[in-house]
């Protein structure tokens, strides 16, 4: 389903966010699925031991998959996510309250296809971006 | 000898050379099944329902797709019949170039993975670039990932950076 249309955004908007607060049943959860386990998203000790004194922390990956979920909640199942890029700057520590966010920063159509580019980012609840990068995703057209 | 005298002067070592724009042999996924993609769905949901795209036939027939379709960040390689060595914790102090961090990944999408796929696999490192920083001596190492399906098409490629220092 289409939700939004090229011809009705505009460079500066801000998308809605995706808010999670994070703990191990996300993180387990994730790690079942992708077959993640590590001793560093699993055990205090382990997350002490690789640098994190508040203990394990989650993965990188998660992050990555809330931006994703950011993104197709608001451009609806059908738009096309072309490229996504993130750099990881800060940990995601356990009971995180994580808010991804996005803001268009440009328009334009490229081999017939309509085209926005997004700033986008990880907040934790201080306010500390911990994941920016950008994406690009193709918007359906009203023409 | 003095730690200063130890210390290496790179970290790029001939083995890494050799390995620049070198593809590794193809890894080739387990077909993919409709429920890896609805629990990967539920796990980067969770607690909230996951999109019916990814796990509901009906609904999916009714988008452009014709049918459920995988989120883009989904791994078919998870679960591996033939296991990796365990990744043990490692020591709190390592040597200068043992340690790492996660730089970020750039992925770039082509055809959507649908169940039933076979996703083939093939690695190399794409660029080094070392500089001395905040962290000492610091080798940035990007490797790409690339995945074709079974009708050799386009799937997705992650160019990840690894900080060695």
């Amino acid at each position: 389903m289409y939700k939004v249309y090229f011809e009705d955004v505009k460079v500066g908007d801000e998308i809605p966010s995706f808010v999670k607060q994070t703990d191990f049943m996300h993180w387990n959860r994730y790690a079942a699925v992708n077959d993640e386990f590590v001793y560093i998203h699993m055990d205090d000790e382990a997350g002490k031991n690789g640098g994190n004194a508040q203990g394990a922390f989650g993965m990188g990956n998660l992050r990555w998959a809330y931006l994703q979920n950011m993104l197709r909640e608001w451009a609806g199942d059908e738009a096309e996510l072309k490229e996504m890029s993130a750099q990881w700057r800060a940990i995601n520590q356990k009971h995180d309250i994580l808010t991804t966010t996005g803001k268009i920063t440009e328009k334009k159509t490229e081999n017939g296809e309509n085209l926005v580019r997004l700033e986008i980012n990880v907040m934790n609840q201080d306010g500390k971006g911990t994941a920016p990068g950008y994406a690009v995703i193709a918007l359906p057209s009203r023409k | 000898m003095t730690d200063a005298a130890a210390a290496p002067t790179t970290l790029i070592t001939q083995a890494l050379k050799d390995s620049l724009n070198v593809w590794s042999e193809p890894q080739v996924s387990h077909p993919v099944d409709h429920s890896d993609l609805r629990k990967w769905a539920i796990a980067v949901y969770w607690p909230d329902v996951p999109p019916k795209l990814f796990w509901d036939e009906a609904y999916a027939r009714t988008t452009k797709y014709k049918g459920i379709i995988a989120p883009r960040e989904f791994n078919p390689f998870a679960w591996p019949a033939i296991r990796p060595a365990d990744r043990a914790p490692k020591p709190a102090k390592r040597a200068v170039g043992e340690r790492s961090m996660n730089g970020g990944q750039t992925e770039t999408y082509g055809v959507h993975i649908r169940p039933g796929d076979v996703i083939t696999s093939r690695t190399a490192v794409v660029k080094m670039e070392e500089r001395v920083g905040k962290l000492g001596l610091t080798l940035y190492k990007s490797t790409e990932v690339r995945w074709t399906n079974q009708k050799g098409e386009f799937v997705r490629s992650r160019v990840s950076i690894s900080i060695i220092y």
